[in-house]
């Protein structure tokens, strides 16, 4: 038997468990390219790898994990003795004596059109030279910046049942920032936040018009300084995609993670206003609103075939016409809730356990055009991209800001406004939904940092949504 | 977890130093090669109701390499195995990708390196509890009507740098963080954290016992305060999500350079906090190796703000560099990792009577800027937060959202800080284990303004 990582993996597997036991080696690796020009300046190149291999087992009513970077036979020995010697320890302590687990076999590899590899260093480089030479054209801007992220992740997972899941991710995140001042006045603009990122390789830019960015970012940076204060009231609110990723994110995405609901996370990340009686019945939204889990979306930034425990990936409704339907829960978290889920159970790297998390979340796109959703407010405000997030730990009472504002009166696009900001409860800021953006306002997006979990666990999710009206909505500007 | 650990403590030392070298005798002409090491042989323990949510161990070690040549450079993090054969092959590998891509790369104007040749090593080990002791003090602490959510993470826990000039620099601790609060219903909890380096059984305790105390304050019918003013006691761990966000760009030269600091009043108007507010990076307090990544050393202090007023940027080698100023070895994010408030004239003791009437919040949870540039700060309050009357505790308060300023918590609205300032260890682990602390008093508030 030749040498590979699969085979080392395989033959590192515990034969011995007793019945109904469960073992599973999950090995990955990845490499990633971090380019940035600030000021002119190319800033060092980041690479980085990584490889390593968490080995989980359940055995006897305990369950134990051990990662380990030492990837020789001995060295993956040694962490499934480690994890053995967890499952001992923790005997008829854990939440879930038995594992629901499966042993599953596929493969999964993103979508991509054009390869990194078309590109030298020196392109990318000068690539990001050019944007950045766009972004720097006003004394008044003060700092400013082009980057270029790009990383490839190779998982396998082998399970003592005779699972092997092979998954090949690579995803691409481009980003344009520049920061204009006067004064105490400073107004930073960028290029959709961190959400216009995705799986693929170099086509990833083509998809929100990075190549013609960095001179409207510039100018907007500009015009925030002469803007008037966001007013303050109760308005309507209309927000864009590079918003509603944010919106979504925060109070729809963490309070259906079952783990949350489960009251796994009270300690850190928090719980959910959401309880499990609430599945089914309970009116999250307006009747406008329709959400789906969904890691098949093709290029999103959250996409799989498979969950890190072996499930199948496949779309659900969350939330359908506004009534909840189902929580984003993995197979130990169904089990424990005695509710049906999805496939969610992803960890971030080798190194930490799968618990729950958002894959791809998106709000699926209604009727309305972009004139439409405009035309019909009196008074309001149009918010782009966001800059300012808190949420309580119930994810209820949220306070959101973003980078820039547009007035909107009788049914027009005015004016601009700076340092906007707005506050609701998820609750009922749902049920304030009155308008839903076309497929032409919807946008596949995603985040490369959403922080959750004990150990602490950074991972990428994805978003997609449209243009979308909330009507009623406590709206404020900043200090100044 | 006892079992194969790896390496022992001077183990990992010795092979991070032996690695370099070796790595030193394939450099070319001109070539300087700096190198760093960050890892961990760490536990965790996962708890949800006094039960083992997740239970494991990691081992890990992130080596970084920066090959220079000139003004060019490239670096790239690479996963050791502590195989020494398969360690040497990846070094050797990824030196040669360095070089290819460093033919691509211009010449880097702010490239700063130590030429440094000095050793310094400092290494606290202590023994810690097996992990089935730990689950037994756990599976007591929750025993009761509380259910007890958290986790313990404990290891030993290592940084070095070295460079092929021969400066070598290694931190390595033994270490344990037990972070939990105890649920008595909904989102009703105490929070706390026994951090250190040895474990003791009744200095746990003692905290669970706090806990119990504050549990037994929570058992009333909770009630929710209007939007509004409130004059408020900030719990130390409160007041250092505060200053967490001031630090979130604050005291960086760059962030003040480029008028992206929410500090921005008092750098270009003069503005002043409060005269008991002093401020410091306080290295030689904390538990953060006292050199930074370019293997530049750390001061033992670096004042900020001294007595209300801004007086100091924490400057990293390359913005130093940059802007034409001595730097003060700061690292790369030029943030603090072991941040000091002086403590004030305030007796702990007595503070519900100093507070008469209003708020006595435990823990702040969420903070972000609503305005950055006046450093406006909204968050909500969590675990632990009473309305008081008169200097008695009368009901747990519901969740709030603040909204407010630095200017007015620490400056016109401070009444004072706690004569006591208290060092609290950052439980927090993405990656691997924190090693930042901070130590801070509380702090009491004439008004604290809230808004949902």
């Amino acid at each position: 038997m030749p040498d590979t990582i699969p085979n080392r993996l395989r033959a590192a597997l515990p034969r011995d468990l007793g019945d109904g036991g469960y073992a599973s080696i999950r090995y990955v690796q990845s490499r990633s390219e971090g380019l940035s020009v600030r000021q002119g300046v190319v800033q060092p190149v980041r690479n980085a790898e990584e490889a390593g291999a968490m080995v989980t087992v359940w055995d006897g009513g305990g369950l134990g994990y051990a990662a380990t970077s030492d990837l020789t036979p001995a060295g993956l020995d040694a962490a499934v003795e480690r994890a053995r010697e967890w499952a001992r320890v923790t005997s008829g302590l854990g939440v879930l004596a038995e594992p629901p687990l499966t042993h599953t076999v596929g493969t999964y590899s993103s979508p991509v059109e054009r390869p990194w590899s078309d590109t030298t260093l020196a392109e990318r480089i000068e690539l990001l030279r050019d944007h950045d030479g766009r972004l720097g054209v006003d004394e008044r801007i003060v700092d400013w910046e082009a980057g270029l992220a790009h990383r490839v992740v190779d998982t396998i997972m082998v399970t003592n049942g005779g699972g092997e899941v092979v998954q090949h991710y690579e995803t691409t995140f481009p980003s344009l920032r520049a920061t204009a001042n006067e004064g105490t006045n400073t107004q930073t603009r960028t290029y959709g936040g961190h959400a216009f990122c995705g799986q693929g390789g170099i086509e990833v830019l083509d998809r929100h018009g990075f190549a013609d960015a960095a001179p409207r970012i510039a100018a907007q940076a500009l015009e925030l300084l002469s803007a008037p204060n966001c007013p303050t009231g109760i308005m309507d609110l209309v927000l864009a995609p590079d918003q509603m990723i944010l919106q979504i994110h925060e109070s729809i995405g963490h309070p259906l993670e079952l783990d949350r609901i489960l009251g796994d996370e009270r300690n850190y990340a928090g719980t959910s206003f959401v309880t499990p009686d609430m599945f089914g019945t309970y009116r999250y939204g307006s009747e406008l609103l329709n959400v789906t889990f969904d890691p098949t979306v093709p290029g999103q930034m959250a996409s799989y075939g498979f969950d890190d425990d072996g499930s199948p990936a496949s779309r659900e409704y969350l939330i359908r016409e506004g009534i909840l339907q189902r929580p984003m829960g993995g197979r130990i978290s169904q089990t424990r809730a005695g509710l049906p889920g999805v496939s969610n159970s992803r960890a971030c790297s080798w190194n930490r356990p799968p618990m729950d998390r958002m894959a791809n979340l998106n709000v699926e796109p209604g009727e309305s055009t972009f004139e439409d959703l405009i035309s019909s407010v009196e008074r309001g405000v149009y918010l782009e991209t966001n800059n300012s997030w808190s949420i309580d730990d119930s994810r209820n009472k949220f306070q959101f800001g973003t980078e820039y504002g547009t007035m909107i009166e009788d049914g027009e696009l005015t004016h601009p406004i700076r340092n906007p900001g707005y506050r609701g409860i998820s609750a009922t800021f749902w049920r304030s939904l009155s308008g839903v953006g076309d497929r032409s306002t919807w946008k596949v997006m995603g985040t490369p940092n959403c922080g959750k979990g004990e150990p602490n666990q950074v991972i990428e999710v994805g978003h997609a949504a449209p243009v979308c009206r909330f009507s009623g909505v406590e709206v404020f500007g900043g200090e100044q | 977890m006892s079992t194969d650990q790896g390496p022992t403590t001077g183990d990992e030392e010795t092979y991070f130093d032996d690695l370099v070298t070796w790595a030193t005798g394939h450099l070319r002409g001109d070539e300087v090669l700096t190198a760093t090491l960050g890892g961990e042989n760490s536990d965790f323990v996962r708890f949800n109701a006094g039960r083992v949510r997740q239970a494991g161990s990691v081992r890990q070690r992130e080596l970084g390499l920066d090959l220079i040549e000139g003004n060019r450079h490239t670096s790239s993090t690479l996963e050791l195995t502590q195989d020494t054969e398969i360690d040497r092959a990846r070094v050797l590998r990824t030196l040669e990708s360095l070089r290819e891509q460093r033919a691509m790369v211009p010449e880097d104007p702010y490239l700063v390196y130590s030429t440094s040749d000095v050793r310094t090593s400092k290494v606290r080990r202590t023994e810690l509890p097996e992990p089935s002791t730990i689950l037994g003090e756990v599976n007591g602490a929750g025993a009761g009507p509380a259910d007890l959510v958290g986790i313990y993470a404990a290891g030993d826990s290592f940084d070095g740098f070295a460079s092929s000039l021969g400066q070598r620099n290694w931190a390595q601790s033994t270490t344990f963080s037990l972070d939990w609060s105890m649920h008595l219903r909904a989102d009703k909890a105490a929070k706390n954290t026994y951090a250190g380096f040895e474990w003791d059984h009744e200095a746990f305790e003692a905290k669970v016992d706090w806990s119990g105390r504050q549990l037994r304050a929570l058992d009333r019918e909770p009630i929710s305060l209007t939007p509004g003013g409130y004059r408020v006691f900030l719990e130390p761990a409160a007041l250092r999500d505060i200053l967490e966000m001031m630090a979130w760009g604050g005291f960086g030269l760059k962030s003040h350079r480029t008028r992206q600091t929410p500090l921005l009043h008092m750098v270009t108007e003069g503005a002043r906090l409060h005269p008991t507010v002093t401020i410091s990076e306080n290295t030689i307090g904390g538990m953060a190796p006292d050199f930074q990544e370019q293997g530049f050393s750390r001061p033992d202090e670096v004042v900020l703000i001294s007595e209300g007023e801004y007086t100091g940027w924490l400057i990293s080698p390359r913005s130093g560099r940059e802007y034409g100023v001595a730097d003060n070895g700061a690292s790369s994010h030029e943030a603090p990792n072991s941040m000091a408030m002086a403590p004030g004239p305030l007796p702990r003791e007595g503070i519900l009577e100093e507070l008469g009437t209003g708020l006595y919040v435990g823990n702040l949870w969420y903070l972000n800027f609503s305005d950055r540039s006046a450093c406006r700060t909204t968050g909500m309050t969590r675990f632990g937060t009473f309305w008081v009357d008169q200097g008695e505790i009368v009901a747990p308060v519901n969740v709030l959202r603040f909204d407010d300023t630095v200017y007015n918590l620490l400056g016109e609205q401070l009444v004072g800080l706690t004569d006591e300032a208290e060092f609290m260890a950052d439980p927090s682990s993405y990656f691997r284990r924190s090693s930042d602390s901070a130590r801070v008093p509380g702090a009491l508030v004439a008004e604290m303004r809230f808004a949902l």
